[in-house]
């Protein structure tokens, strides 16, 4: 079980918790000006990060607020936790850690850049 | 009985203390601090077992809880429990316990004769044997399999013991109090860091207590009695004995399961709870949790009378339980000669050691050949003698590849067989917290490698085998992992120097030869002990395609037994890899999962043991009026809902019909309170719900009511409900009742992450109001009754708007909304008087007969009019028009969630699957839900499947069954016949509108 520190309340167990996907998702402003395929990018595609992933929580049983969660998916080590409209930067020692199992996996799967909350 | 094979060595027994335990029957005595192994073994007493397929006798292998073969039945009746260890049960006055998985008795077996047939119970057996024909499956094979694979009994009574859980925090962990351990826990503890120690065993100490070492020149218990004082002083250590560390999950999650009375006897501490599961959320955690002995791989390897070595040097140093009158030893390492040295000690014979290795020179070994014992070298046991105790061995040389025998064979008298194949370090937690095992050719063994949590492992765990590693490592790790948490500097007190003796390497030998090739003959070479498995069931596997090590063991069953394959692991992986020539690390290890050892059902329910306090039961303000007037209830989620209310002689059928009418013709009442209800506030709340539903609500007016789908972003229904305006900028919305918590978060989630700007808050209020549903002809006539301020004329409070006033005294809210197509009032108050108005109303009611009902009623009565239940009717994968409902989506309102899916390729073709009415040509047939459909009656193979029922009942008021399906082109095909299938029974069904009853909704306004 996971161990979260929501940026509000502290440190809490994960059953306190709801999993949101992936963070940094924005909702297309005019969705009418989409393709089906920029549309489908939007609703269905997400990345399948092998390494460390940023990710949206809600703190349900608590403060009710919704944060990001930076998590490392091989070893679920929590590299940071900051709150909606921010995106700090990730320590570099971080994002470049190798997963244990493979090496070379890790390097290949960098984290997905996207822009905004 | 006397216990014959009881010493005066043992240190850890008090003799002068009497304990008379049965065992299979018979009586016998212990001492106290004896196991229920250490004692049979004092008596004499090896065979304790048969195996699980073959029912060959086994013996007690082990002196710990890696044992696989001393497994039993403890006590009778209702606490009687299945499967324990022996090795693990510690002796108290009457204890009670059988042999499992043996009839009539384990001295003579009737399914031993599996034994005799043993070459067909090959690796794959069963997926071999149990095959074909399909018919056979429940009726015979089954039953056959279930029969032979029991092990022990469950007790079929109510457990009367209480169990329980803790939660703490701690800043440092230490698993294990070996020496490692207990230095980890002293360093650690001394920073006054919060400590918690845990151990398996009923004394710390670990190796210590089995072996005779010597510590700053004093034997080593008098280091371990210092360091528990120690410990004991300290008031920010926790020490936990009898606590079996089972789980080790993320981010230092660890469980821990503490048998706190076990040791008094069943039923002894009636105020103590008999178990404990403990939950430590640690900053830091040392692993400490010691090594395993690997028992070699020779032809019979399985008699009673075999044992692990340092087993042998634990009954004898620990216990005072000789294991033989003569043994012969049997290695390929330096650590059995100091087995053999204590056992010539405590006086037992033995005669003769065989090492596998062709040079032997170290001090051990040279010191026991100083004890007068033989040691022959390169040699190995090629066969041994004997039934239900092993009688001698047959030994020889032998080739130094395995592949054969080499010398002659020469026969040695003995009664006990202690055999060692080097040291698995027991890395099961490392390996739970996913941390990464590297293969150390040099000790031939599975040792920690990358950590992926705040962990450290110290000691044999580590594979530093030497006890002076072990005090340094662990002082080492304990001090580092204060500090990490902030307590301390990090630097350990220098260690207690021990007295090491160095030993040579060992030698990696996996299969011993026999007279014949392995598998060929009668002779078995056994790697796990419980499930049967043999090196040539590895072999056969290998040859057979299993080439992947989770492949190999699964189909050998290979580590699946309740040992969980402590001692078989590695010995199976090695044979694989030498059958397919290659490296260990190149088929790599399986991956260890919770929990170490079994771990009792009624530990893990905790105080939940009788259901009642398994999960939270949510129950609304008029459940104590439901259960008095003999409701039925139906969970919902975490709620308990009124499911029907019979009456005398009635079945749910009967209710049904009743309810049901006295809401068409009378009056019913409700219990509606579980609704989800959140309170939306905040100068955009229009504008937001405006983005969440499909409809248009900026023009609602206030004081009205409006129904509304939510979807998600791919255009599908995820729920539904009315929400009402109270005021401009105040909004009461109601959702369905197992939705209640996800609408909230994903409301929040929009709110948050993309429209930040928007001014709404929302509240849950789902238990702050009850909710009485009163629908019904009369029901305008009880409201005015009720509430005679109020007006409740069509035209004063039309359907659709909600009416604030003051109801049976009470403040309320009056929504005219209706969910059965009658006239019908949804009644909110504070929950406080829930129970106020539902008196009232059945007290005034009762000149109008008024009727309870519940949710059963309320599904018949729904249906009759074709209104969906979300999670019912849909799946998540319906848009509204599959529904019929394109009249609730805004055509000219903007943007909304989910909208733009519409025009999709997948969301708008023509013949998705569409909500439809169905009804059976013979109209008394009830259709089963869930059942599939198909146009046609008779189909080609695979069937093309074009839908289901999703609901489905008798309609009591109109005389016939009705059902709602999801059809394919079901709008188009309206009047079409198909068929519906139900477990070989075809129903000829009518494709027609879901609306059933009053189509034209002249009923609502009464």
């Amino acid at each position: 079980m996971l161990y979260i520190k929501c940026p509000w309340c502290g440190e809490r167990d994960e059953t306190e918790y709801h999993y949101g996907g992936e963070a940094h998702i924005v909702r297309p402003e005019n969705p009418d000006e989409l393709t089906d395929a920029e549309w489908a990018e939007y609703v269905f595609m997400r990345t399948n990060t092998k390494g460390v992933h940023r990710e949206r929580w809600v703190h349900s049983d608590g403060c009710r607020r919704w944060f990001n969660v930076a998590r490392n998916t091989v070893t679920n080590e929590i590299v940071s936790v900051y709150k909606t409209g921010e995106k700090p930067d990730l320590p570099e020692a971080v994002t470049t850690k190798p997963a244990p199992a493979k090496k070379a996996a890790a390097k290949k799967a960098p984290v997905k850049k996207k822009e905004g909350a | 009985m006397t216990e014959k094979f009881r010493t005066t060595q043992g240190t850890r027994v008090d003799r002068s203390n009497v304990i008379n335990f049965t065992f299979n029957g018979k009586n016998y005595t212990g001492a106290k601090g004896d196991t229920l192994a250490s004692a049979l073994v004092a008596n004499g007493v090896h065979l304790v077992g048969r195996s699980f397929k073959t029912h060959r006798p086994r013996g007690i292998l082990t002196a710990g809880s890696e044992e696989p073969n001393a497994i039993i039945q403890l006590e009778t009746g209702p606490r009687s429990e299945p499967n324990v260890r022996a090795t693990q049960i510690e002796l108290y006055e009457g204890l009670t316990a059988k042999s499992v998985n043996c009839w009539p008795s384990v001295n003579f077996d009737l399914a031993a004769v599996n034994s005799v047939a043993s070459r067909i119970f090959v690796a794959g057996f069963y997926y071999k044997t149990f095959m074909d024909p399909k018919s056979m499956w429940m009726t015979v094979y089954e039953p056959i399999i279930r029969r032979m694979a029991g092990l022990g009994v469950l007790p079929r009574e109510k457990d009367p013991d209480t169990y329980d859980h803790m939660n703490e925090f701690c800043e440092v962990m230490v698993v294990g109090a070996g020496p490692a351990g207990l230095s980890a826990a002293l360093e650690a503890g001394r920073t006054g860091a919060r400590v918690v120690l845990c151990d398996e065993q009923p004394e710390f100490g670990g190796s210590l207590l089995n072996t005779k070492q010597i510590i700053d020149g004093k034997p080593a218990q008098e280091w371990v009695d210092t360091a528990i004082a120690e410990l004991e002083s300290m008031d920010n250590v926790r020490l936990l004995k009898r606590a079996n560390a089972f789980g080790y999950y993320d981010h230092n999650y660890i469980t821990v399961h503490e048998r706190r009375t076990d040791h008094f006897g069943p039923g002894a501490k009636p105020g103590l709870s008999k178990h404990r599961i403990w939950h430590f959320r640690a900053k830091q955690v040392v692993l400490a949790t010691g090594s395993h002995e690997r028992p070699l791989v020779f032809a019979d390897n399985d008699r009673p009378g075999i044992m692990l070595a340092n087993a042998g040097q634990a009954y004898a140093n620990r216990y005072g339980a000789l294991p033989g009158r003569r043994g012969v030893i049997f290695t390929n390492n330096d650590s059995a000669y100091s087995v053999a040295i204590d056992l010539v000690d405590a006086g037992m014979d033995i005669p003769t050691i065989i090492d596998l290795r062709e040079i032997v020179d170290g001090d051990l070994p040279n010191a026991a050949r100083q004890k007068g014992i033989e040691v022959l070298t390169g040699s190995g046991i090629v066969a041994t003698l004997g039934r239900k105790r092993v009688t001698g061995v047959e030994v020889a040389t032998v080739s130094s590849d395995g592949s054969k025998i080499t010398g002659s064979k020469r026969k040695i008298d003995c009664d006990t067989i202690l055999t060692s194949g080097g040291w698995n370090p027991a890395v099961h937690l490392f390996s739970q917290s996913i941390g990464k095992l590297r293969y150390d050719e040099e000790k031939i063994c599975f040792v920690p490698n990358i950590s992926s949590q705040n962990e450290r492992t110290v000691g044999a765990c580590k594979g530093s085998f030497d006890l002076q590693s072990a005090l340094d490592e662990g002082a080492a790790a304990g001090a580092a992992a204060a500090m990490d948490t902030g307590f301390g500097k990090g630097k350990a007190k220098a260690s207690p120097k021990a007295l090491v003796v160095e030993e040579k390497a060992i030698k990696a030998y996996w299969v011993v030869p026999t007279d014949h090739p392995v598998g060929q003959g009668k002779r078995k070479h056994y790697v796990d002990y419980q499930h049967d498995v043999t090196a040539a069931d590895i072999m056969l596997a290998a040859r057979e395609g299993m080439h992947s090590v989770e492949h190999m063991k699964r189909y050998t069953t290979t580590g699946m037994a309740t040992d969980q394959g402590k001692l078989s692991n590695v010995n199976g992986l090695a044979i694989l890899s030498s059958q397919l020539e290659k490296d260990i690390p190149k088929v790599g290890t399986t991956t260890f999962r919770p929990p170490y050892t079994p771990v009792n059902f009624g530990a893990l329910a905790g105080r939940g043991i009788n259901g009642d306090l398994a999960d939270p039961v949510r129950r609304t303000s008029m459940y104590g009026w439901h259960l008095e007037n003999g409701a039925t209830f139906e969970p919902v989620g975490q709620w308990q809902r009124a499911w029907y209310y019979p009456k005398a002689g009635e079945d749910m059928d009967a209710a049904v019909a009743r309810e049901t009418a006295a809401l068409r013709d009378g009056v019913g009442i409700l219990d509606a309170s579980t609704l989800g209800k959140i309170d939306i506030q905040g100068k955009d709340a229009a504008q937001f719900l405006n983005l969440v539903y499909t409809n248009a609500w900026l023009k609602l007016p206030v004081g009205s009511c409006r129904y509304g789908f939510m979807l998600k972003e791919d255009g599908m229904v995820f729920d539904d409900g009315v929400t009402s305006r109270l005021g401009e900028n105040h909004f009461h919305m109601t959702t369905t009742t197992g939705g209640a918590a996800g609408v909230l978060d994903w409301l929040e989630e929009y709110l948050q992450t993309e429209w930040p700007d928007l001014e709404v808050y929302c509240t849950s209020v789902t238990e702050e109001w009850s909710t009485l549903s009163i629908g019904g002809p009369k029901a305008r006539q009880l409201l005015e009754e009720l509430a005679p301020e109020m007006d409740f004329s069509n035209e004063a409070f039309p359907f659709m708007t909600w009416r604030e006033g003051e109801v049976a005294g009470v403040p309320a809210r009056v929504f005219r909304i209706s969910f059965t197509g009658d006239l019908s009032y949804e009644i909110n108050v504070r929950n406080w008087h829930g129970l106020h108005l539902w008196k009232k109303c059945m007290e005034l009611g009762e000149k109008y007969d008024i009727t309870p009902y519940g949710t059963e009623t309320m599904h018949v009565l729904r249906a009759e009019k074709g209104f969906v239940i979300i999670g019912q009717e849909t799946d998540g994968t319906q848009t509204p028009q599959d529904l019929g409902m394109d009249w609730i989506v805004a055509k000219k309102k903007g943007d909304f969630i989910g909208r733009r899916s519409f025009t999709r390729e997948d969301t708008a073709r023509e013949n998705r699957k569409q909500l439809v009415g169905l009804v059976t040509e013979n109209p008394k047939e009830v259709l089963e839900e869930g059942a599939q459909l198909t146009y046609e009656r008779v189909n080609p193979t695979p069937a093309p499947m074009v839908g289901h029922v999703t609901s489905s009942y008798w309609s009591p008021n109109l005389g016939h069954s009705i059902a709602m399906a999801l059809v394919k082109d079901g709008h188009n095909r309206m009047g079409q016949w198909i068929y519906a299938h139900d477990r070989g029974k075809v129903t000829k069904v009518k494709i027609v509108s879901p609306v059933f009853y009053d189509p034209k909704g002249e009923r609502r306004d009464g």
